[in-house]
């Protein structure tokens, strides 16, 4: 969340101001291009200064996105995004900063990065697009390419289980999860404005459509035709209920959750989502609902806690220090061991 | 216990060297640094070396477990801890095994007899008692001294359980050396009372141990091997104690000062480095920002986020760290960004010699990166230099924006050194400057901003993220000389290679000075802590009557622009270092000169009788009598 100042007047912009002159050179018909078209449309209504505004990114076709914003913008190296993003978020605590970045970026190279940013709860929005697949070197499995997968580095069938995104950010003490798709531009947006209104890291997982690579890795769930049986939209306050008649519902089952139909178990018995829970063992059981995005898969915000955010506790513990032992003086530093006088 | 350091009646010396070995747990480290103390309140020169294994607590006894601390006092200025100790205090059997050829001949070892056991003789590799048989003390002359038991009669009265007694053993130890050579004896119990506050019995326990050594030293009939060294002739001025790694973190804190920039340093806890982390996380008042990251990477990573932001980045490590922060130096160095990276080199590779020096990572600095990717390199030469050399780093860094490679070792890092205090307002500013207008047109006339559009000394310009008007992108991706756009042109990337290589050589860096005989046959050229060492080693060899002329390299990246002068014209051109012979090779092929290097990397620093030994043997043709 920003730190624009109360009754700042900020000029109001139009999805041209974000856009920068840059040719965007992604695949035809690749899902990064609804997902920065989302960004781009979504910017003005969040009524933040472009000059405020940074997108980090590591390496990867995802990682390409910040060239295309018109703001501040750093295309690192792979996996390290989050870290660099970090020192910017704790360095200057009046910027918005975005960490852009793929399933293999974040969450093979950068795994690391990824989950310690996300425990310290430092205030920075991760967007992690997911498309189940190495897109920029051209098609090898990624963390997150389901077992069995045929890919070129795995021609007899790919041998371990995928990470779930959504698991691993909540095991990783995230406070603010969700997750979204690329067909649905409004969702998207919904949950972009809910990660950068929250006041610590918060993780998107979008999956994303590779056409070229992996072409309808997320279409059993995500189509049009298919959304209302497959799509469990979480909605806080209120039950987990989904079907094109609301015909399934979500219960509570054996310490975790499991779907059943309304007709069997009754509207009273299904589970009544609240995000805001400390502690977040409802949310990794919602995290486990699906496998992989084959089977009825929970969209939304799984999580949204408050956690003391790592950046303005550290700028407080350094007033504070400042305040207690007055503006540093290098003269008296060097004297703060014992002296003598010759 | 009286004040004793004026008797007159005492002999005096010019200088003395005194070692301080004992096992992990006996508080060696804390013994010589006290003596130190109490010798530097004394106004005597002086030079420190704790020398301690990497284990925190190795096996007890055993020679692995060994901790020691030298230290050289003297009435006048020196610039080593000293070659061969004069006393060596020996508070276990495997100290003295380990220790005890170091001793010069004829020197004094001070033995606490009562750990000469069968257990711990036969742990440090003893099938006999040296007190008692074999030649092993011959020449030397042996204090054998029951410190345990002393010590534990002497808190005996106080309440104090032999057990605790016993840990303050090193105390006796400190009061004997302390009688021996007459230091003043305030220093240390006001410290103790400053230490162990709060702590009565220890405190009391601590005061008695150092009692009962020095009355042991009256009462013993030791009174002949009592000496004084007296004060040097320092520059008039307030001094203080100070190792590098402290100096370091106090250069960096000054260059942020220096510069109106808050410093961010990111770090990932590594021997010998650590206590540049520990030191800057003190200083919050100074807005510095400390970081403790997840790892090496994130450390960097976290440093140059903040550097983008318009901070100070700055990450502190060791080789092994560099190492993994070498894919984010590249990016550094493709997006010119301001960054330090110290580097306290310590023995390689892999996990090496965590806690003993070496310097070896020249190479890797210059050249241990991807691609075409230069970047400065520094490296200070005594533990006070570190203040200087870090600020030197900073104004390099943040006026050239560049990444600046640090290089000190373990043996500045923890050895200590008095240091005159400098007038910190005569230190210069740093200049920083960041774009805050458009600074280009296009071809239509309108206003732009061009992030890679550079100064007289190739210096880009940079607006920081909250400039308005002036967002731009930039990445690892190669870019377009001046609108910093992407660019896989063939010709830009040959401009963007030579640009990069070329302005780090536009730095200005002083000249090299030439010390000694300045015109001289024979030239040794040195880099980093070995200053010390070739100082002492050139000083004798003068007395002696040869002609040396002295260059030490601070800059070792871009080389002053008269060091290709200085070499010339000599019949031998010597670079001790300790590493297999980095500089020379650096040298030979810019300069194409027949430098010889001396090499050690043993773990321990050069002495400077070795290098006395070595320049005439290479000199001469003589091996030296």
């Amino acid at each position: 969340m920003t730190a624009i100042m109360d009754n700042e007047v900020v000029p109001e912009t139009k999805r041209a101001d974000w856009q920068s002159d840059q040719e965007v050179r992604w695949c035809p018909g690749c899902g990064d291009y609804s997902i920065l078209t989302a960004l781009q449309l979504l910017m003005p209504d969040l009524g933040v200064r472009r000059e405020n505004t940074v997108f980090v990114s590591g390496i990867g076709c995802a990682a390409r996105l910040p060239y295309y914003m018109n703001t501040y913008g750093m295309h690192s190296i792979h996996g390290r995004a989050p870290a660099i993003a970090t020192g910017l978020a704790m360095a200057r605590p009046d910027l918005d900063v975005w960490v852009i970045g793929g399933d293999g970026d974040m969450l093979s190279i950068g795994g690391n990065h990824l989950i310690h940013a996300l425990r310290r709860n430092i205030n920075v929005n991760i967007l992690l697009l997911n498309n189940q697949i190495y897109g920029l070197t051209k098609g090898q499995f990624s963390p997150t390419s389901e077992a069995g997968k045929v890919t070129k580095s795995s021609p007899a069938g790919l041998i371990a289980e995928p990470f779930n995104p959504v698991s691993l950010a909540l095991g990783a003490e995230a406070s603010f999860v969700a997750r979204t798709h690329d067909l649905d531009r409004k969702h998207m947006q919904e949950m972009f404005r809910r990660a950068y209104e929250h006041d610590g890291a918060s993780l998107v997982e979008v999956y994303q459509n590779c056409n070229v690579f992996n072409d309808g890795a997320f279409s059993t769930i995500t189509k049009k035709d298919v959304r209302d049986d497959m799509l469990i939209d979480l909605r806080h306050g209120e039950r987990i209920q989904f079907g094109s008649e609301g015909q399934y519902g979500v219960v509570r089952r054996d310490g975790g959750v499991e779907i059943a139909n309304v007709a069997d178990v009754g509207l009273e018995a299904l589970l009544v989502h609240d995000e805001t829970r400390q502690d977040p063992s409802t949310a990794f059981a919602l995290s486990r609902l699906a496998a992989g995005p084959t089977t009825p898969t929970p969209i939304g915000v799984f999580r949204a806690a408050h956690r003391v955010e790592y950046g303005s506790a550290m700028a407080s513990q350094v007033a504070e220090v400042a305040a207690e032992s007055g503006k540093g003086d290098i003269a008296s530093l060097l004297r703060s061991q014992p002296t003598w006088e010759v | 216990m009286t004040e004793t350091a004026t008797e007159p009646t005492i002999p005096a010396v010019d200088r003395v060297i005194i070692r301080f070995a004992g096992d992990s747990g006996d508080g060696m480290q804390l013994t010589g640094d006290r003596f130190t103390s109490a010798s530097a309140m004394h106004g005597n020169d002086l030079a420190t070396f704790p020398d301690y294994p990497a284990e925190i607590r190795a096996p007890a006894g055993t020679l692995a477990g060994v901790s020691a601390f030298q230290v050289q006092i003297s009435d006048h200025d020196i610039m080593t801890p000293g070659d061969a100790p004069d006393v060596l205090v020996a508070m276990n059997p495997a100290a003295l095994k380990s220790d005890l050829d170091r001793l010069a001949s004829g020197g004094t070892v001070i033995i606490n007899r009562d750990t000469f056991e069968e257990r711990n003789l036969a742990k440090a590799g003893y099938d006999y008692n040296p007190l008692e048989k074999g030649d092993d003390l011959k020449g030397f002359r042996v204090i054998s001294v029951p410190m345990t038991s002393l010590t534990k009669e002497a808190c005996k009265e106080l309440g104090v359980k032999p057990r605790d007694a016993d840990r303050s053993k090193n105390f006796f130890a400190l009061g004997l050396v302390s009688w021996m050579y007459s230091r003043p004896v305030k220093p240390t119990m006001d410290w103790i009372d400053a230490k162990f506050g709060g702590r009565d019995l220890v405190v009391a326990a601590n005061k008695a141990a150092f009692g009962a050594g020095h009355i042991y030293g009256e009462t013993a009939e030791l009174g002949d091997q009592r000496v004084i060294v007296k004060a040097a002739p320092l520059e008039s001025g307030t001094y203080t104690n100070v190792n590098g790694n402290t100096a370091l973190a106090w250069g960096l804190i000054a260059g942020g000062q220096l510069s109106g920039l808050p410093i961010f340093l990111g770090s990932y806890p590594i021997t010998p480095a650590t206590d540049i982390l520990h030191e800057l996380a003190k200083h919050k008042a100074f807005g510095v920002t400390t970081f403790q990251a997840e790892d090496e990477i994130a450390a960097i990573g976290s440093a140059l986020g903040a550097s983008y932001g318009g901070h100070l980045g700055v990450t502190s490590t060791s080789g092994p760290g560099v190492a993994l922060k070498g894919e984010t130096l590249g990016l550094a160095v493709s997006l010119e960004l301001p960054l330090i990276v110290i580097n306290i080199q310590r023995g390689g590779p892999s996990t090496g010699l965590p806690t003993k020096t070496e310097a070896a990572d020249l190479l890797m600095a210059m050249y241990g990166r991807h691609g075409e990717s230069p970047m400065p390199i520094l490296a200070p030469r005594t533990s006070v230099d570190c203040f200087d050399v870090a600020i030197e780093a900073c104004r390099i860094a943040l006026e050239h924006r560049t990444p600046v490679m640090v290089l000190s070792d373990g043996y500045l890092a923890n050895g200590t050194e008095p240091w005159r205090l400098p007038d910190v307002d005569s230190l210069p500013p740093i200049k920083v400057t960041y774009t805050t207008e458009f600074n280009h047109k296009n071809a239509d006339g309108e206003d732009e901003y061009w992030p890679y559009l550079r100064d007289e000394n190739l210096v880009r310009s940079m607006a920081i993220p909250g400039t308005p008007d002036l967002m731009h992108r930039i990445g690892g991706i190669e870019k377009e000389d001046g609108s910093g756009n992407i660019s896989y042109d063939p010709t830009n990337h040959a401009k963007m290679v030579e640009i990069r290589a070329e302005r780090i050589q536009r730095i200005k860096v002083p000249d090299l000075e030439v010390v000694g005989d300045p015109d001289a046959d024979v030239l040794i050229l040195g880099w980093g802590s070995t200053w010390g060492a070739i100082t002492s080693a050139l000083g004798r060899l003068r007395k002696d009557g040869h002609r040396i002329a002295h260059a030490h390299l601070t800059h070792l990246n871009p080389f002053p622009a008269n060091l290709g002068e200085v070499l010339q014209n000599r019949t031998h051109v010597i670079i001790p270092e300790m590493n297999l012979g980095q500089l020379a090779t650096l040298i030979r092929a810019e300069f194409l000169v027949d430098a010889k290097s001396v090499s050690k990397v043993s773990g321990q620093p050069f002495t400077a009788g070795e290098l006395e030994t070595k320049i005439v043997e290479m000199t001469t043709g003589e091996a030296q009598q």
